[in-house]
């Protein structure tokens, strides 16, 4: 299924990602979201593209952090942290698929 | 329709009022008691869906109330070793096991679709039931600050399964009405 010139593309992909990530790497930040008895905290976060989220599982249950228009899952294993490289900007709302309940939303500036 | 219903509403009147009703308030090694049995139930009603179903999304479900629940319990476990409190089997969680065991043994006599939608069906309302008895008695009447804080964490997961099984009973009608 893979297209021949998968190879040379990503090549010339990662190449430019890498001196791209010279000049952005000063700007990129890592912003942290815990996940704590069931709640997003804190709930509402401003990023940037090229931002990236981690999301901090501090409880003993399983949850996801999901983009409700399914653009991106993310997985937070017990005590675990799962980690999304913002791509898109945008205001996306995003929950838990395990626990619907919990619910929280990004600001992604371009 | 009508038996699914009854049996929602018969969980809720046993939760609310009369099993819990007949003591004083409830002490908080019973308490624990009945939050533990509330967990118990799930499992075991989530492990004779994986032993039944073929439905996707169901499984998912099942799956997630075993990992939640098993969870909890165990946090539960050893919240009761560290308060150094029994818990204490009382009418209200034999009451919950027996109905348990009746919806059980309902539900094994069912298979395929009518299986799925006859147990998302009950975790609506067992859960809408567990979520009731958190609110009004569990919670106002533990007397523990970490047993109580236990049980209102306990309350936002059974609220979070609640959405989490309406949704699925969502898509299940749903895929009726497309074979229809």
């Amino acid at each position: 299924m893979k297209p021949g010139s998968t190879c040379p593309a990503f090549g010339a992909f990662a190449l430019s990602a890498l001196m791209a990530g010279i000049s952005v790497s000063a700007h990129a930040a890592t912003i942290q979201i815990l996940v704590t008895n069931l709640e997003f905290s804190p709930t509402e976060v401003s990023a940037k593209v090229g931002d990236t989220i981690e999301w901090v599982n501090k409880d003993p249950l399983a949850h996801t952090a999901t983009a409700k228009d399914g653009d991106w899952d993310v997985m937070l294993p017990p005590k675990k942290s799962g980690s999304l490289v913002l791509k898109k900007a945008g205001t996306f709302a995003y929950y838990c698929r395990f626990h619907p309940n919990m619910k929280a939303a990004l600001t992604v500036a371009p | 329709m009508f038996i699914r219903l009854s049996a929602a509403i018969a969980a809720i009147t046993l939760l609310s009022s009369p099993a819990l009703a007949q003591g004083a308030k409830l002490t908080d090694p019973q308490i624990a008691h009945i939050a533990y049995t509330a967990g118990v139930i799930d499992i075991a009603a989530a492990k004779q869906a994986l032993a039944k179903t073929h439905n996707k999304e169901v499984k998912a479900f099942a799956e997630d109330m075993v990992r939640d629940h098993e969870a909890v319990n165990k946090q539960a476990l050893d919240l009761v070793k560290k308060l150094k409190v029994t818990p204490e089997d009382n009418d209200t969680s034999k009451t919950l096991s027996k109905n348990a065991a009746d919806e059980r043994t309902k539900l094994s006599k069912l298979n395929g679709a009518a299986f799925d939608k006859a147990y998302v069906e009950n975790e609506v309302a067992y859960h809408k039931a567990v979520d009731s008895a958190l609110e009004t008695q569990l919670i106002p009447s533990a007397s523990n600050a970490e047993l109580k804080s236990l049980l209102q964490t306990g309350l936002k997961i059974f609220q979070g399964h609640e959405q989490h099984a309406e949704h699925v009973l969502a898509t299940l009608n749903q895929s009726v009405g497309h074979h229809k």
